[in-house]
């Protein structure tokens, strides 16, 4: 997992104790720590409520194994997935008009800048009175805490593009087409991106709380059941899961990224 | 010398080069930016070609501005520029830029991007790559083809900008201060690979320079631009011999007076 979500891209040739990179093995060092800690802290124990790390793991092994953990993602990646998948086409797309014509700019500008400012929890009620309790409130709930995000940085990145490499292309007769998808694009793709990472982790955020405070289903039921029958390890195994699940995901993002559009930054910078 | 010279003499100026034709002609040429920064003030000239050309003046002088006129890449505000005798708006095939700032695609590899004109003109890619490979090898960076810009000096991502202005056979190339970010030996060098290129290349260059030495060594012909509004102050022929070798070009006393001439002229701007 630590190569996924660091800058795994750097320096891999540098070789260190155990055939890893130094980078691999920081990266790893960081990550036991944090799991030391938090075993340390369920021993002592910080609360009740607290389970330790080994007995969360174990716990998420069971729920994994007995297929309730794939049964209850099953349940909460269809909102996630069509939610995010509207939110990054949909989002990347008006983002980058926004940054290449001002009028869409803005007429468009205002309303992602309330909507990011927005307090989102306290939304979900009205969101459940508009769209009930199924699939399309959660689906809104997941598009309402990513889209501002994706837009808005799609929108600065487009916005930034080097005004030199635009010229360049200009000097050489590229056309307005050719300039948008061959300079403009790539050169925000590094912004657009982190927007998208930062858009996914907000969206499986939106998920959780619509499953917490809409309808228990998915993860967010596991994690509600579990509580109300105080059985802790298998509740954090719930919570914890999502956050392995999430790093994950944007750390093939930032992969995807690296394949697709940035070749040059598998090369040390 | 406050021989204001307004237009090139063409026939008449009895040196045997000035009997080709100008590829490039400005006329009256003024630039605003905005309402009050007066930046160029009705300039005339001729580019023979064929030959160098620098636009020489301390900063502010409007040479980097009349360059991108000259290219397309910017509007005058009056005036119009002719190439071999056609006006022309915006950018078009027969000229070439190679920026300051370099302009490379850092997404891009060395053979991308020295290919990048062409693709843009919808060459097919083994065609583009081919030409590119020429030029990469012409400017002296064969080997680093599959490089990515960061990985090379200042001076080599020159080098891919020029290769990359050479690779579309535009007959005039139109350089901002190409080597104002690499460093002195690496500038002096790449003055030397420049002349011995343009001689096999037979290119019509403009050039921006604020370095009397640069424009003195490189140039048929300086045009000396002073600032505020830019104006053409005088143009100059250094008629200095290629023949000899840089080190004695740079010895030479014709070479020498012209430097000092032009920095007597020069030197009432800076005050």
């Amino acid at each position: 997992m630590a190569t996924t979500i660091g800058l795994s891209n750097a320096e891999k040739s540098e070789a260190s104790a155990f055939g890893l990179s130094k980078i691999t093995l920081y990266q790893l060092l960081s990550i036991l720590g944090l799991f030391a800690l938090w075993e340390i802290g369920g021993l002592v124990p910080i609360s009740v409520a607290f389970p330790t790390f080994s007995e969360t793991t174990v716990a998420l092994f069971e729920m994994i194994a007995d297929g309730r953990m794939i049964a209850a993602y099953a349940d909460t990646l269809k909102p996630l997935l069509i939610g995010i998948g509207i939110s990054a086409g949909f989002g990347v797309t008006l983002g980058v008009a926004m940054g290449l014509n001002r009028r869409f700019q803005w007429f468009w500008e205002p309303i992602f800048i309330v909507l990011q400012a927005a307090p989102v929890a306290a939304l979900i009620p009205l969101i459940t009175f508009i769209y009930g309790i199924g699939l399309a409130a959660k689906v809104v709930a997941v598009i309402i805490l990513a889209l501002p995000i994706i837009v808005l940085n799609s929108y600065k990145a487009v916005r930034n593009a080097s005004a030199s490499l635009i010229q360049m292309c200009q000097s050489f007769q590229g056309t307005r087409l050719q300039q948008i998808w061959k300079v403009i694009i790539p050169n925000a793709s590094p912004v657009i991106f982190a927007g998208l990472r930062l858009g996914v982790a907000a969206g499986f955020i939106g998920v959780i709380l619509a499953e917490l405070l809409i309808t228990p289903t998915g993860i967010g039921d596991l994690i509600t059941y579990h509580r109300s029958v105080a059985e802790y390890a298998e509740m954090y195994a719930a919570v914890f899961s999502v956050i392995v699940f999430s790093a994950i995901t944007v750390g093939s993002l930032e992969r995807a990224e690296t394949r697709f559009f940035r070749p040059d930054k598998k090369v040390g910078r | 010398m406050p021989t204001s010279l307004q237009s090139m003499p063409r026939a008449d100026d009895g040196a045997p080069v000035s009997k080709t034709e100008n590829i490039v002609e400005v006329r009256d040429i003024t630039k605003f930016y905005g309402t009050d920064v007066h930046a160029l003030e009705k300039i005339n000239l001729g580019i023979p070609v064929g030959q160098m050309t620098t636009f020489l003046g301390p900063s502010g002088c409007g040479k980097t501005t009349l360059l991108k006129i000259i290219a397309g890449l910017l509007e005058p505000t009056s005036g119009e520029i002719l190439i071999k005798g056609a006006p022309v708006s915006g950018p078009g095939p027969e000229r070439a830029f190679v920026f300051q700032d370099f302009a490379l695609l850092p997404w891009a590899t060395v053979l991308r991007n020295v290919a990048f004109g062409l693709e843009l003109r919808h060459e097919a890619k083994n065609e583009r790559e081919k030409v590119a490979r020429h030029y990469i090898a012409e400017v002296g960076i064969s080997g680093f083809e599959q490089k990515y810009p960061h990985e090379l000096s200042g001076g080599m991502r020159q080098r891919v900008g020029l290769a990359r202005a050479l690779a579309v056979n535009a007959e005039v190339l139109l350089m901002d201060e190409p080597f104002s970010a690499v460093d002195e030996q690496t500038r002096r060098k790449f003055q030397e690979d420049l002349l011995h290129l343009l001689a096999v290349e037979k290119k019509t260059v403009i050039f921006v320079t604020h370095s009397i030495e640069e424009a003195v060594y490189l140039s048929d012909q300086i045009v000396l631009l002073s600032p505020r509004p830019g104006r053409i102050h005088s143009i100059i022929r250094p008629e200095i011999s290629r023949d000899a070798g840089p080190d004695e070009i740079r010895r030479d006393k014709n070479y020498l007076d012209h430097v000092e001439e032009i920095w007597q002229d020069l030197r009432k701007y800076l005050e």
